[in-house]
């Protein structure tokens, strides 16, 4: 439902090529759209009002590039701007002499129990020796959440059942971290609304017992105007150094990101873009205003493109696509690159003007990666690398060893052929058009291979709920 | 007059919340708002307000869209007043279109027996807690409840029904983490049948509505429902978070069009937001909202008035 600023400015301003410069009504035309872009992401009005007086000031008198159409260089105004306001680069925890104690606080329902785990899980992969404290002692059961995330991916957790006082918990737990060496501390406290007088007293108790090197507020990227008064209120009590943003896999537009940043100075450090327990990154400025402005994320794909793929595996890939050699095998093999790569709706969303049509393509989900899977694993090998001579009667073997259908065994075929050309076209130094590759095959291609209801899965009686994350 | 919650039943002979009590422990909704949630009219200076002043209109404009409002509903709000022939009393024009954007006060219907309630959200809303209080006062209205904890993935998630259920002396049905939604649903009807229970309410995961694969895992416990149980669910309540953006608008799209949202409880307005989202939310998606929770206690779960509340959120 959410256009483009892109697309908005674009149709704010027609087409204005070889004009020269922006006149004074187009300009307001354009403050308008670009003003009402930004409440609709919930960046918070004040905010939205000096940022726009900004803007208009640096686009008054500006040069229209010749190769670029007003609108487009509108919106690099504003880009650049509002990666200005979020702050340049990324920024981390500081660390200090072990253990180092990184405090979360937030509202109920912000997602620090989960954020607690997931940070300690990045943690550990950076090398450090992370535990975290169970310190929410409000919200029925929010221990036993932190014990399981703990067991789950074999972080210690230091929780007392029986206790009242979460300054007590925090003060003995953080024995406990000396003496088993842990090097980092992480402590969950309950969620607290930020004009509760009574309970954010106990937080800088909890603060001063604690005596954290980094305070982290947690907030809900979908949080609306009332953004900028938590903020105010939590740095106000315990003066936290940034802000861990969750729930950004949504289609929140995290606008709550650019208020709390311009109200408090306190930059976002994370955000939490999915359910699984790895998908805590660090923030980058840049990338949260293409969020913002909808015009997607290439620097995260490219990063976790790069994470996912091992380099000689690349190389090999390179050198056989280039010569339209692609069989069933490599299929299999960007498949799984694919995979690693996390879920595939969030990789698509990364693509600049794709959110908006992604609609359609809402279904690409595992399950059905998995049953492409299947069916080439059914293939055998000499199927898979040469797959024309797959014939009808193989056909229906394939389909039966994989559960599917003769009609998606073709479909799948088909998009093999579809992707080789396509390859092809790309070794002779042609650039694919990123929607043709959509339809064809690409990307798309699980969903075209596999259009077969989400629902038809039901039937058959598994572990579902296992399967679904 | 605040809205009842034996109105909000739908009992026969229902009446209004009492004055005596709304002023002691029932205090008027007012009261039981954040304190430092500000009404709108305290932003713009309301008395002053000229309606031959541009910048007036301007300044409610911007007081909506702060509140949460959002862009869309706050222009039409603003072309209604501005369509009025005369504007004595803004605050009370402004209240009175608010409200009209609820309609009528609303119902939860619990008259199947069974009734089945389906409760949905996205992660954090408060859906667990919401349906803890709800069975509280369905029990305290003599009804018999039985609890659904079909929220199987979060981590103790279980646990955190369970212990409300206790609380609320409600029958619980439970499963292991990670077990079929839909089944922890068909057991819970099937245990209501059993013990001749009035009211089944099935709590689920949260889950962001932009997940098309936990979506349908939602439709599919919806589908589940309805055919183990004629007419369920009777009610779809969506949970939405008063400190929610434009991005509950999405919310409540979405989950509508997977499960069939009947109405919205409002949850969290003990804070400073204004869940001017739920005005949006009725206006552009003609949904109503049927609880509000304004607090941590049992009472402070409450039967939405439209009046009540569109007088909190504009004048205080």
């Amino acid at each position: 439902m959410f256009d483009t600023l892109s697309d908005r400015l674009q149709s704010a301003l027609g087409d204005l090529r070889g004009r020269g410069k922006l006149d004074e009504e187009q300009i307001s035309r354009a403050m308008r759209e670009i003003r009402l872009a930004l409440l609709e992401a919930d960046v918070n009005l004040a905010v939205v009002k000096q940022f726009v007086a900004q803007v208009r000031e640096r686009a008054l008198g500006q040069e229209v590039l010749k190769s670029l159409t007003p609108g487009q260089q509108l919106v690099k105004i504003v880009n650049e701007e509002l990666t200005a306001l979020m702050g340049a680069g990324a920024s981390g925890l500081a660390f200090g002499r072990p253990p180092t104690v990184i405090l979360l606080a937030g509202l109920q329902g912000s997602g620090k129990t989960t954020a607690a785990a997931k940070l300690a899980l990045l943690l550990r992969k950076e090398g450090k020796k992370p535990s975290v404290i169970a310190a929410d002692l409000q919200r029925p059961a929010a221990i036993d959440q932190l014990e399981q995330l703990g067991k789950q991916i074999q972080i210690p957790v230091y929780s007392e059942h029986d206790t009242k006082d979460p300054v007590a918990v925090v003060e003995r737990g953080l024995d406990r971290a000396r003496l088993d060496g842990q090097d980092v501390v992480i402590v969950d406290t309950a969620g607290r609304l930020h004009v509760d007088e009574e309970l954010m007293d106990e937080l800088v108790r909890v603060r001063n017992a604690a005596k954290p090197m980094n305070v982290l507020l947690v907030l809900d990227a979908m949080t609306g105007q009332e953004a900028v008064n938590v903020a105010l209120a939590f740095q106000e009590r315990i003066a936290f150094d940034g802000v861990l943003m969750t729930k950004l896999d949504g289609d929140a537009r995290g606008g709550a990101a650019l208020s709390v940043k311009h109200v408090t100075g306190r930059p976002i450090k994370f955000i939490s873009v999915g359910e699984k327990v790895d998908q805590l990154e660090v923030f980058h400025p840049d990338r949260m205003a293409s969020r913002i402005l909808g015009m997607g994320d290439v620097l995260s794909l490219i990063e976790r493109a790069e994470a996912a793929v091992e380099d000689d595996e690349k190389e090999e890939m390179e050198r056989r696509m280039m010569k339209g050699e692609f069989t069933f095998d490599d299929f299999l093999k960007s498949y799984k690159m694919l995979r690693r790569m996390g879920p595939v709706q969030g990789i698509l969303k990364m693509i600049p003007g794709l959110g908006k049509q992604l609609e359609g393509l809402d279904q690409v989900d595992e399950k059905q990666m998995s049953r492409v899977e299947a069916i080439i694993l059914s293939m055998t090998p000499q199927e898979r690398a040469v797959p024309h001579v797959i014939d009808g009667r193989r056909r229906m073997r394939i389909a039966n060893g994989s559960g599917t259908s003769v009609q998606q065994v073709n479909q799948l075929l088909e998009a093999r052929k579809q992707m080789a050309k396509m390859m092809k076209g790309m070794g002779k130094g042609k650039m694919p058009d990123l929607g043709q590759m959509m339809a064809d095959g690409g990307a798309a291609a699980p969903q075209s291979a596999m259009s077969t209801r989400p629902g038809s899965a039901g039937r058959k009686k598994k572990k579902r709920s296992k399967a679904r994350r | 007059m605040a809205r009842s919650w034996s109105e909000l039943l739908g009992e026969e002979n229902a009446q209004p919340e009492p004055e005596d009590e709304r002023s002691g422990r029932f205090a008027r909704l007012r009261d039981s708002l954040g304190k430092s949630r500000r009404a709108l009219t305290q932003e713009l200076a309301s008395a002053a307000f000229d309606p031959g002043n541009e910048e007036d209109w301007e300044r409610l404009e911007e007081a909506l869209i702060g509140g949460d409002v959002g862009v869309r509903a706050t222009a039409e709000l603003i072309r209604r007043l501005e369509a009025r022939p005369e504007l004595p009393d803004l605050t009370e024009a402004l209240a009175e279109e608010i409200a009209e954007m609820f309609g009528e006060p609303p119902t939860l219907d619990v008259s199947a027996r069974p009734a089945l309630i389906l409760v949905v959200g996205v992660n954090g809303t408060g859906k667990t807690t919401t349906i803890g209080k709800l069975a509280e006062r369905l029990r305290r209205h003599g009804h018999t409840v039985v609890l659904g904890a079909a929220d199987t993935f979060r981590a103790a998630a279980e646990e955190q029904l369970e212990i409300w259920a206790e609380r609320a002396g409600a029958h619980f049905v439970g499963a292991e983490r990670g077990s079929d939604p839909a089944s922890v649903a068909y057991d819970a009807i099937a245990a209501a049948e059993r013990e001749g229970a009035d009211v089944v309410v099935v709590d689920t995961a949260g889950r962001l509505h932009t997940q098309a694969n936990l979506m349908e895992e939602l439709a599919k416990v919806r589908r589940v429902i309805a055919g183990r149980l004629e007419g369920a669910p009777h009610e779809t309540l969506l949970v939405v978070d008063a400190t929610t953006g434009q991005n509950g608008l999405q919310q409540a799209r979405l989950f509508g069009e997977a499960v069939g949202v009947t109405g919205v409880a409002l949850t969290k307005l003990d804070g400073s937001a204004k869940g001017g989202i739920a005005v949006a939310i009725a206006y552009e998606l003609g949904l109503p909202v049927k609880l509000i929770g304004v607090g941590e206690t049992l009472d402070d779960l409450r039967p939405f008035d439209p009046q009540d509340f569109a007088r909190a959120l504009v004048a205080g």
